[in-house]
């Protein structure tokens, strides 16, 4: 292996940790940039070398949303901003299988990746639960047993209250009153009373604030039985919700496919 | 940093894919050496492609004239359409001599995460194609990668209702690969041996 992008002086080490693949992108002729978010290393960048290459038996197992065990090169503490290099990758669930034959699948899974990028702004620094929850949402994708766009959505609101911003379901956003309010403003924080309703507030169904909370405990018999309408206004307003709070609109969310995938 | 025209010159350089700051200056160095006429000739060579290569109306493909050689081929059958990313992969798919049809070149492929959908390719412009009733094969060559998988589920899952035959290469390209890699024996096995999706 080319030991490249190291500056003088600091000491290339190896380690291990197991990851899920967020995003690939092309490096000059045949070599990819990984984006990883690891289990004890947090959200890191590494270069592998050859994968584009038909030759390469690398390439298959670093594809977007697999989850790997990897050796990787660098050094772990983020010494310098050298990019960290993939020295070998064995696959643990390679994902992105089982989602490319289910176009909504293969695009809700290109949501969670882009916003785990986002939930985990700064580099190496560890992020456990965001990657826990990652790859449960990957893993229930591929378990094909709820529809790609509650598993999508209740992904968004956990990662927005580990985020420390997630809607207010069971309070009013702004005083706090507990109950579950008919009004919902974005800017607000989330449902707010008839005192705090600020003007241009929506007035969601309210089996569509049920659906949110379902998802957010983790309540899928209730999300399972919710109907179409109530699904979309659920993933609008939490789309509206996740968007209002980041700083950059996510790329991959208004192409999210959201029919009912087989 | 250099001083004017040759820091320019290793600035444009290093905006082509695939080159960094070094080869940059190593390219840049070469040309201030090189011959006066060689120069000229990569002058106009640059100019030229700019000025007279244009897209095909048809399929996309790079042409010299409103259509490529191959949509202007009559012997060439409209009943099989091969598509493909990016016109690299027609020379590719060229190159095996296994396919007599015609090609369509989307410009890429899906990518959520880079913000390229179904809207962002030449889609709907082969949808539009296909309407004509002419095509009976659909072949899915896109890249045997994430993005290009994707790309061929969408396809066939908005193809297949209008009653056309559409099919995926087979295997032997590893996934992860790149079409323009593969060895045109590999490729026209998996021209071959393309599969029903
Ligand atoms: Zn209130
Ligand atoms: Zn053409």
């Amino acid at each position: 292996m080319q030991d490249v992008g190291v500056p003088p002086g600091y000491r290339r080490q190896l380690y291990r940790d197991d990851a899920v693949v967020l995003r690939v992108q092309k490096l000059g002729e045949s070599d990819r940039i990984i984006t990883l978010l690891t289990r004890h290393h947090g959200r890191l960048r590494a270069v592998a070398r050859g994968v584009r290459r038909t030759t390469s038996k690398f390439g298959a197992r670093l594809e977007p949303f697999g989850h790997v065990d990897l050796q990787l090169a660098g050094s772990p503490e983020g010494v310098g901003s050298a990019l960290h290099s993939v020295s070998q990758v064995e696959a643990i669930d390679l994902y992105g299988g089982t989602f490319l034959a289910d176009y909504p699948r293969y695009t809700a899974a290109s949501a969670i990746a882009e916003t785990a990028e986002r939930l985990t702004p700064i580099e190496r620094e560890p992020s456990l639960r965001i990657f826990q929850l990652t790859l449960g949402a990957l893993r229930a994708l591929a378990a094909r047993e709820h529809d790609s766009s509650l598993v999508l959505d209740a992904y968004l609101l956990r990662g927005m209250s580990y985020a420390g911003w997630a809607p207010a379901l069971a309070e009013c956003a702004v005083c706090g009153t507990p109950g579950r309010h008919g009004a919902f403003s974005v800017p607000a924080g989330g449902s707010v009373c008839p005192d705090c309703r600020p003007p241009g507030a929506a007035h969601p169904a309210p089996a569509t604030l049920g659906l949110m909370s379902a998802l957010t405990s983790g309540d899928w018999s209730v999300a399972d039985a919710a109907e179409g309408p109530v699904r979309r206004e659920c993933s609008g307003l939490v789309a509206a919700h996740l968007q209002w709070h980041l700083e950059k609109a996510l790329r991959s969310l208004p192409l999210v496919d959201r029919r009912t995938g087989p | 940093m250099y001083e004017g025209a040759i820091q320019d010159l290793i600035d444009e350089l290093g905006r082509l894919p695939g080159v960094g700051p070094k080869s940059a200056q190593r390219i840049a160095f070469h040309i201030l050496s090189a011959d006066p006429a060689d120069v000229g000739r990569l002058a106009t060579a640059l100019r030229k492609v700019k000025e007279l290569v244009r897209f095909c109306t048809t399929c996309y493909n790079v042409a010299e004239s409103e259509q490529c050689r191959i949509c202007r081929d009559p012997r060439r059958t409209e009943e099989s359409i091969c598509v493909v990313e990016e016109p690299k992969d027609v020379v590719a798919i060229e190159r095996t001599g296994e396919f007599r049809g015609k090609y369509h070149v989307l410009g890429g492929a899906i990518n959520p995460l880079e913000g390229i959908g179904p809207d962002n390719l030449r889609i709907r412009e082969l949808l539009a194609r296909l309407g004509t009733g002419a095509v009976k094969e659909l072949i899915l060559a896109t890249d045997p990668n994430t993005e290009g998988e994707a790309t061929a589920t969408y396809l066939a899952l908005m193809v297949k209702p209008m009653g056309i035959d559409v099919s995926r290469l087979a295997s032997g390209l590893p996934v992860g690969g790149d079409l323009e890699y593969a060895d045109e024996i590999t490729l026209g096995r998996a021209f071959e041996g393309r599969r029903a999706v």
